[in-house]
């Protein structure tokens, strides 16, 4: 029973050791992973897309977490069993490994001296001695400072370049634990959340996923909302000007803060992103001038958002929409706009724009009234995205660190001579490159020519 | 002088080495192979001059930024990073003949900028206003060309394989004989996936890091997120896969082949077929 567990446990770690597996779950990973791309993943699947799938495709499909499928039971099982088999590969070899760094062969004796394709014989004259420092001296200067050790009456040297870098490999399998660590502290420590917030008004709550309320512990306070066009009509500038409130009160040195897109405000782990913008809908007040084509005195109209408004003549008027800048919808008119419907008794409603910046344009309409807009106080909302994630250190210190292991694995190679010195003058280099052999092979050659006009 | 009249002597360049680059295949003269080089090379030095001219004109009309905002843009500087791995491989390695596979995918970006996109310049909307945008594509596109390369190597793995095969050992061995042994071609295809690997590493890293100060989440699975892992993957699952034996030669230059393929997908599929945060200008 005891052996045949064993045999278990050994042939289950066998599994999680093998190369095959790693490249199989990499594949499989690269593979599934397409799924999600190719379709629509919660929260944003539009209807269109569900009514276009067949009864038993979208059963399915449900079924195998398609519509959310990183956060899935069997992609999260890829991931773990790729972290385990992540894990015993690094285990089983980094023994070794360590090893070959830190417990060096010292020595150049026959089987090593066989197993190394890089090797020369050299004849040199000098005592055992002299041949010792000078060789000493030479290789300090020009590869390293080497180890001298002596044994059986000969002189052995071993000088190495770079000998951690055979630990790249595993500082970036590592990163990658680290980086899910960090991750998963994200996930159970954290929280993403949005909120809208009036301008004028503050928010001390915020609505995470699946509608949770969270409360922040604190207030922020949107102070003023404002948007900037590029004369193209592209969006060139959100911007919201925020307060931090605590018990009510404004926090120093977290009052009036800026944030636009790609500057956001952090106040106790907590980040505020600008996200979006709109009208409030709410106690907007929109401003016109009217005249009557036939002459008279001007009227200043006040029109609050949603009300009907008497006009002279039994006529009415309200909003229906407005902007502050109307050049994303027209690109060759600027400034504040507002679409207003004016009712005339017995007639059909009549709707038209009319533009702050360009007063005369409503007299060639060539209605009986002709209107101005003069702006409004219109209130606008920001939604910020809201983040807090302690893990996201984590993931920086394990990309950081992946960074630096690769460049280790892939740019550095453990250079390594060694050099047997017999009583009668002989001299036998030989050396090995964990990477780039043939351009090491050069440089050997260079290193032993010049040992031999020693 | 203009960046765009620049732009158009650059394609003109380039499409002179890749003929010159077919003359040299065919004619296996040195001389030949030498100027197509050279062109490259020029090409590229005027092409260097188009895109700095072009980051000041932007200057110029006010809304400067760093020419990598659009989709033209970014394949303008995707096909000058092909050319500069190329020249570093060509330079560190001394196989000029690869110039005729790689050569021809900086020639097709250019053409397809030049004839087929709108190159005007747009200034930057919120999203892009951020140095991280310099970070993150400059990483991301010497990776891709890295991968560019390696492909380029890859197919001529695949032909010099079969001409091999088939024509036995005939010493003569047509217009691929002067293509490197497939030995170097294969580790050539490695050296250059080994460049492009740590670059496409930095370039998803600094894209978490600016997604992070953006949107508040350096990871949403977008689906450009999504493919730029995947494309990881497979150049993973490569370089793991030189360490197990049966996985070089003719299947690493598939693999090879496999992840250009993806990483296309990702720069340019991405964009075209699927929606997500990386839709250029919309």
């Amino acid at each position: 029973m005891t052996t045949n567990n064993k045999g278990f446990l050994q042939s289950l770690w066998d599994f999680f050791c093998s190369l095959k597996l790693a490249i199989s779950l990499i594949i499989a990973l690269a593979v599934t992973s397409i799924i999600g791309t190719v379709i629509p993943q919660a929260p944003n699947i539009p209807e269109q897309y569900i009514q276009s799938l067949s009864q038993t495709k979208l059963q399915l499909y449900e079924k195998l977490g398609f519509f959310d499928m990183y956060h899935s039971w069997w992609y999260i099982l890829l991931l773990y069993l790729f972290t385990v088999n992540l894990v015993a590969c690094s285990m089983k070899r980094l023994p070794r490994v360590w090893k070959t760094v830190t417990e060096p062969s010292l020595t150049l004796d026959e089987g090593l001296e066989k197993s190394l394709s890089l090797t020369r014989d050299l004849k040199l004259k000098g005592g055992l001695a002299s041949l010792k420092d000078g060789l000493a001296g030479f290789l300090s200067k020009e590869f390293s400072s080497p180890v001298v050790t002596e044994k059986d009456g000969e002189v052995h040297l071993y000088a190495q370049k770079n000998p951690w870098c055979r630990l790249g490999v595993y500082v970036v399998h590592l990163s990658i634990v680290i980086i899910f660590i960090g991750a998963i502290v994200g996930s159970l420590f954290g929280y993403k959340g949005w909120v809208q917030i009036t301008e004028g008004t503050s928010e001390s709550k915020v609505l995470g996923r699946n509608n949770k309320t969270i409360d922040l512990g604190f207030a922020v306070k949107l102070e003023k909302f404002s948007v900037a066009f590029y004369e193209t009509g592209a969006p060139k500038e959100f911007k919201s000007i925020l307060t931090v409130l605590e018990n009510g009160k404004p926090v120093s040195g977290y009052v009036n803060i800026p944030i636009v897109v790609n500057d956001p405000l952090t106040y106790k782990g907590i980040t505020f992103y600008q996200s979006s913008y709109g009208p409030a809908g709410e106690g907007g007040t929109f401003f016109f001038t009217v005249k009557d084509r036939k002459g008279g005195a001007p009227i200043k109209i006040t029109a609050r958002q949603g009300e009907s408004v008497q006009l002279p003549g039994g006529r009415t008027m309200h909003v229906t929409e407005s902007t502050q800048d109307v050049r994303q919808f027209i690109p060759q008119m600027s400034g504040p706009a507002a679409r207003i419907e004016v009712h005339s008794p017995g007639k059909q409603p009549d709707s038209f724009i009319v533009f702050r910046n360009f007063p005369k344009l409503d007299e060639d309409r060539g209605g009986d009234l002709i209107f101005s807009y003069d702006g409004s106080d219109e209130k606008f909302y920001t939604g910020l995205q809201v983040a807090k994630d302690p893990g996201v250190w984590v993931v920086w210190f394990g990309c950081t660190l992946m960074v630096i292991g690769i460049i280790m694995a892939f740019f550095m190679s453990h250079k390594r001579i060694w050099v047997r010195i017999s009583s009668n003058g002989r001299v036998v280099v030989a050396g090995s490159a964990s990477k780039n052999q043939p351009a090491f092979q050069g440089a050997f050659e260079e290193l032993t020519a010049k040992m031999e006009k020693l | 002088m203009s960046s765009s009249m620049l732009f158009n002597v650059t394609t003109i360049v380039y499409m002179i080495s890749m003929i010159v680059f077919f003359a040299f295949l065919a004619t296996k003269n040195k001389q030949i192979g030498l100027v197509g080089s050279w062109a490259a090379y020029a090409g590229w030095i005027v092409q260097s001059a188009a895109i700095l001219l072009r980051w000041k004109e932007s200057y110029d009309m006010g809304v400067g930024h760093a020419p990598l905002s659009n989709l033209y843009e970014s394949v303008v500087f995707f096909s000058w990073t092909i050319i500069l791995i190329y020249g570093i491989i060509e330079v560190k390695y001394k196989y000029r003949v690869i110039g005729a596979f790689v050569v021809p995918f900086a020639l097709l970006g250019m053409a397809w900028a030049q004839l087929g996109l709108n190159s005007g310049i747009e200034p930057l909307v919120p999203a892009l206003q951020s140095n991280w945008l310099l970070y993150h594509v400059i990483t991301c596109f010497l990776g891709y060309a890295a991968f560019a390369v390696a492909c380029g190597i890859s197919i001529m793995y695949l032909i010099k394989e079969r001409q091999e095969s088939s024509d036995g050992d005939s010493p003569a061995g047509g217009i691929f004989s002067m293509f490197p042994a497939i030995r170097v071609l294969d580790d050539l295809n490695y050296k250059a996936i080994m460049i492009g690997f740590p670059l496409l590493t930095l370039g998803i890293v600094t894209g978490a890091a600016w997604a992070n100060y953006a949107w508040g989440t350096y990871w949403s699975w977008d689906p450009k997120e999504t493919w730029s892992l995947i494309v990881w993957f497979v150049y993973a699952a490569f370089l793991h896969a030189r360490i197990t034996r049966g996985w070089v030669g003719r299947r690493a230059a598939i693999l090879s082949i496999v992840g250009f393929a993806a990483t296309i997908f990702c720069y340019l599929g991405v964009n075209l077929f699927l929606s997500g945060l990386h839709s250029y200008g919309k």
